[in-house]
């Protein structure tokens, strides 16, 4: 008995088993209804590759071996980009929405009067978030190297791993920090995340290097400079440079030594942010009776 | 009025107002045309920017093709916001709302009130389609050439292509009877399968043997074919081979016209058909959160 005490109010076991426990739904509770694997993991495929038709569109009847090396680097760009936006949708619409889910079916209120800290449920979810989304993110790459032919330099692997991961902790925080608007609001910030789609997809440049804003004038430059708040603009960038070495240097931003000193910034910084604000937004919305408000 | 008539008239009439309030009633009526515009012109802008890089890192310009692509890609709007507007109605009403089951037992149509809720959808599209293409043409150079002439053309092959469009989202609401939430895979995905395979954003030439045949089985590749023919100057729309320029507009309409009537029919079936299973399995209000 007493043992079974001092297991239940050690903080660090009880957050561990928390986040274990919201992590657990999604990567094993999620399997119990495999049909997502198709749905989520396998569809959005389709559009990707209709971006990569666009630059293979474009290079109709291009022979010339320079022209075919910018074809490769492009398709390689877009397949990269459809990895990111893997990530960055399940961060809109499983992190930062997931507190809204919550609300409508009736589960936050369950969560706030469990012991745990906030930040270790939403660790667990994006733990969860970040395997249920790997199945998508590695059928977009194996797609990208055996069905488009896409041929990656790979020239240092650590940094390359040492990128992908700041990336994903530095926008699983941003989608924890969003996730506490929604403690607070209901459909307004349900569509904000809708209205964080195609326009965060242009400025991150998913489909395109970033530092393709250099080219279309002075404001361009400020909108790449801008964009550097959302993590996977600059991890896609330094992953691009480090994959793709040649053409990137025609879509110069920053180096990937910068990039990947910003990320690691981002991602403490978004995590701390994302605590701060998710105790702002408990209080004020207890205040203001909003937390367990459906279908506002 | 007939009372079958009549039924089905205000389902659709309290379903498309019912869509309306809850596309738009969350804010301000200008901040909902803000959003409603930021969207589709930010997807234009990441065309605008893909050929830029084209036009750099390949040392080459093509306008045809970027009109090609523009044009296509702003007329798709109707496709996904149709499809999604259809398909989500019954995930967002049995998961989100979780009314489905009031309004399932409402006497009214829920076949002709899933049609009414896309209807909130297609005005916002062709909002949408309307300012991609002024944007275009006033600031990045897209030439838009609908002569008086070819608008009976336009109109029908549109109105039939909608119809069309409509029918394949009923089918696919009917199958989200039984699925579980997969809202956002599918909005994705099938918008996809047309995005990939019905030449929206290149010509279909590109795609691989098998890709075309797919293509070309599909009546919406003609319907962006008509679409671009009849919108496009006909300089830049010859510029393009998409392996489709000898049909016959008259063709093409009544290939539109027998799939229209089509998936009508088999959305009709469809839906009775899961709805059944769905009833039979105890899933018709179930609720899959993870």
């Amino acid at each position: 008995m007493t043992v079974e005490l001092t297991k239940t109010t050690n903080p660090l076991a009880l957050n561990v088993r928390a986040a274990w426990g919201r992590a657990y739904v999604r990567v094993v509770g999620a399997n119990r209804e495999p049909s997502w694997i198709f749905f989520d993991g396998l569809l959005p495929l389709l559009g990707i590759a209709a971006y990569v038709f666009i630059y293979q569109g474009f290079f109709v009847g291009a022979t010339d071996p320079a022209a075919l090396v910018a074809l490769n680097a492009l398709v390689g760009f877009v397949v990269l980009g459809g990895v990111m936006i893997a990530f960055w949708l399940n961060v809109l619409w499983s992190m930062a929405s997931q507190l809204y889910w919550e609300k409508e079916i009736g589960n936050l209120q369950l969560y706030m009067m469990a012991p745990m800290s906030r930040m270790a449920l939403l660790g667990g979810m994006a733990i969860g978030g970040m395997v249920m989304t790997s199945v998508r993110a590695f059928t977009t790459l194996i797609a990208g190297i055996f069905v488009f032919g896409v041929a990656f330099q790979l020239a240092d692997p650590l940094l390359l791993l040492g990128i992908f991961f700041v990336t994903l902790i530095a926008l699983y925080g941003m989608g924890m920090m969003f996730a506490s608007l929604y403690l607070l609001w209901g459909r307004e910030a349900w569509h904000m995340s809708a209205l964080l789609e195609e326009p965060i997809f242009l400025v991150s440049g998913f489909y395109f290097p970033i530092g393709a804003f250099d080219r279309v004038g002075a404001w361009g430059r400020w909108v790449a400079i801008g964009a550097s708040i959302i993590p996977a603009a600059l991890g896609l960038d330094a992953l691009r440079q480090l994959l793709f070495p040649v053409s990137s240097s025609s879509f110069l931003f920053l180096d990937v030594n910068t990039e990947f000193l910003v990320l690691l910034v981002l991602a403490v910084f978004f995590l701390v942010l994302a605590r701060g604000t998710l105790r702002y937004f408990e209080t004020l919305a207890k205040r203001e009776g909003r937390l367990t408000s459906r279908h506002q | 009025m007939n009372p079958t008539a009549l039924r089905h008239w205000r389902s659709f009439k309290w379903a498309a107002w019912l869509g309306w309030q809850i596309e738009s009633n969350w804010t301000e009526p200008w901040l909902f045309a803000i959003y409603s515009v930021i969207k589709p012109v930010a997807g234009a802008f990441i065309l605008v920017l893909m050929y830029l890089v084209f036009t750099i890192i390949g040392n080459m310009q093509s306008p045809e093709r970027f009109n090609f692509v523009y044009i296509g890609n702003a007329f798709f709007i109707f496709v996904g916001n149709t499809l999604f507007g259809t398909f989500q109605v019954i995930q967002a009403d049995r998961e989100w709302y979780q009314t489905l089951r009031y309004v399932y037992i409402s006497p009214i149509s829920y076949y002709t009130y899933i049609v009414g809720r896309a209807a909130t959808k297609v005005l916002v599209a062709a909002f949408a389609v309307v300012i991609t293409l002024s944007f275009g043409a006033l600031f990045l150079g897209i030439r838009i050439d609908l002569t008086l002439g070819e608008l009976p053309l336009f109109a029908a092959a549109f109105l039939l292509g909608m119809f069309t469009l409509v029918g394949i989202g009923v089918c696919l609401a009917a199958l989200s009877f039984l699925t579980a939430r997969h809202v956002h895979g599918l909005a994705e995905g099938i918008p996809g399968l047309f995005y990939l395979f019905c030449g929206v954003l290149f010509p279909l030439s590109v795609l691989p043997g098998w890709g075309q045949a797919l293509g070309q089985a599909i009546p919406l590749t003609y319907w962006f074919e008509i679409v671009r023919r009849t919108v496009m100057p006909q300089d830049y729309w010859a510029a393009v081979p998409t392996g489709l320029e000898g049909i016959d507009p008259l063709m093409v309409l009544l290939a539109l016209l027998v799939s229209a009537v089509a998936f009508f029919l088999l959305s009709i079936g469809l839906y009775r058909l899961m709805e059944y299973l769905a009833r039979k399995a105890g899933k018709l209000d179930m609720t899959t959160s993870y």
